[in-house]
């Protein structure tokens, strides 16, 4: 009984954008951008490289002050980042680097080790703690930056393309890491990517977006996205990629004419 | 088909001693060579042995002005040290005062020496003091030049990350700028070493109460020794070496922990 009742309910958006434009100088990024996060969603941004998808990224984070529009956020809602690169330094050993958030948050050295190390458990990297980051490899680098994103425990993950430098073996390995640690977590999740592939297998959602200035073109529900999520097949990924795409191909040919 | 990785003679550990001794005994073999060959007179160049003699008929004169100079020098390289990472760090963190100051600072090198000297005997006194001034000031602008330069061209992607996670302006300074500078500051630091060894001999060319390699440089000068003139030149590039071999030490010890070879 009560599962039903929480159905019925929907919890709140998590962040909501209303009306969302921005411009750098006379360059228009993004025009009239709409969209709402469901809190412990997980929903991918898709577009065609430099079309203002970071933008958005950067908007929700408030990294870019917003230029015309709304964001609504709850109060107190803890972010965490990951971007393109791994934004390692160099000077300090894994678990240090994991540790900076808390750092400089003010937490006690004892905490800040155990909750790195635990972080760092939880993207199978606890073996490279004491490594420095010029020992690891790509994946490891970036699988070290995730860790950090989540060592405050955030309610909302931004990630802005963090594997797009990465080799494809890695590529999945990371994705299929990101994507176990959403289920067993349910943070909110927003993730800016060029891959559709990678889109439709990590996200319940795929918006995608026209060339500059950024416009929303489609909203797609992936299989996992849909309420029989245990039960799809690899052909309802195949058709999702294939429905993705062509919102893309045709927002692109669209923005030619 | 299989690729081979190629090993040149000089990835080999062993050269990095072997061949810098071979360089240095031929250039001394050549130095004996074209002085037999031209029959060059020892007043204008003395043979590598006849140095060798100068400096053996009164090894305790040139070790002690070794000494004497490698303190002024070391004593100079350390205030530049200390004195121009403090600076640049004042310069870093105040913007408007480096606009101020920094063009001040290149008074330090672009002002002549030799034309100064004399006047940092009056200030500084006759001596230790007015040498050290000397070595200090033309060593220090390297070391304010590059820390600066280290401290302002920090990463943006990492400055962004700290002011994400809400750090202020003096925790990124402690914890993001003054790591990032370490590599260039110790860069400063190796060209301030050699320049603080020239800055004690021109110094002590002035004048000094004890006696110094420069002050033998002169005096042999005069005498027209030149073998000793020679011998104490050498001890002088000695000093210069092994301040700089000091501070590339002490650098690739700091940066091993975070950087390969540099």
């Amino acid at each position: 009984m009560p599962s039903t009742a929480r159905c019925t309910t929907l919890p709140p958006p998590a962040i909501r954008l209303a009306g969302v434009s921005h411009a750098f100088g006379t360059v228009e990024a993004v025009r009239d951008v709409s969209l709402e996060f469901a809190a412990g969603s997980f929903t991918a941004l898709v577009g065609p490289s430099g079309c203002g998808k970071t933008t958005i990224l950067r908007l929700i984070g408030e990294l870019e002050t917003l230029g015309k529009g709304s964001l609504e956020r709850e109060r107190d809602t803890t972010l965490g980042f990951a971007f393109q690169e791994p934004r390692l330094l160099p000077w300090r050993n894994v678990r240090d680097n994991i540790a900076l958030p808390l750092e400089l948050a003010g937490a006690p050295r004892a905490e800040r080790h155990a909750r790195a190390l635990e972080a760092l458990d939880r993207m199978q990297l606890a073996d490279a703690a004491l490594r420095f980051p010029h020992q690891l490899s790509g994946g490891m680098k970036m699988r070290a930056a995730i860790a950090r994103a989540l060592v405050s425990r955030p309610r909302v993950l931004l990630l802005d393309e963090p594997f797009g430098a990465l080799d494809e073996v890695t590529r999945h390995e990371l994705d299929l890491a990101l994507r176990m640690l959403w289920e067993a977590e349910r943070f909110t999740a927003i993730l800016v990517t060029h891959s559709i592939p990678e889109a439709a297998f990590l996200a319940e959602r795929i918006v995608v977006f026209s060339p500059r200035p950024a416009q929303l073109v489609a909203e797609i529900t992936t299989p996992l996205g849909t309420r029989d999520a245990r039960t799809w097949t690899r052909d309802d990924l195949g058709a999702c990629v294939r429905e993705a795409s062509d919102a893309l191909l045709a927002a692109i040919a669209g923005s030619r004419a | 088909m299989t690729t081979r990785v190629r090993h040149t003679v000089a990835d080999h550990p062993a050269t990095r001693l072997v061949v810098p001794i071979l360089a240095a005994a031929s250039a001394i073999g050549l130095w004996a060579g074209i002085k037999a060959a031209f029959h060059i007179s020892d007043y204008l160049l003395p043979s590598p042995f006849a140095v060798l003699r100068a400096f053996n008929e009164q090894p305790r004169v040139y070790l002690a002005a070794t000494a004497e100079s490698a303190f002024c020098a070391s004593l100079g390289f350390l205030i530049a040290a200390a004195g121009g990472i403090a600076l640049a760090s004042a310069l870093s963190i105040f913007r408007i005062v480096e606009r101020g100051i920094y063009p001040l600072t290149l008074l330090f090198q672009m002002v002549p020496l030799i034309a100064i000297a004399p006047l940092l005997v009056i200030w500084f006194g006759y001596g230790r003091p007015s040498i050290v001034a000397c070595a200090t000031i033309v060593s220090i602008f390297p070391v304010i030049a590059n820390t600066l330069a280290g401290l302002r061209g920090r990463d943006a992607g990492l400055e962004e990350l700290f002011a994400i996670l809400g750090a202020g302006r003096r925790t990124t300074w402690w914890k993001l700028a003054l790591p990032s500078s370490v590599p260039s500051m110790l860069t400063g630091l190796r060209i301030a070493a050699g320049l603080a060894t020239i800055g004690t001999i021109a110094g002590e060319f002035i004048g000094s109460d004890r006696q110094p390699l420069g002050v033998l440089i002169t005096s042999n000068l005069r005498a027209s020794q030149t073998a000793a003139v020679f011998a104490s030149v050498l001890l002088a590039a000695c000093v210069g070496f092994a301040l700089f071999g000091a501070v590339s030490v002490l650098g690739r010890v700091i940066l091993a922990r975070w950087l390969r070879g540099v």
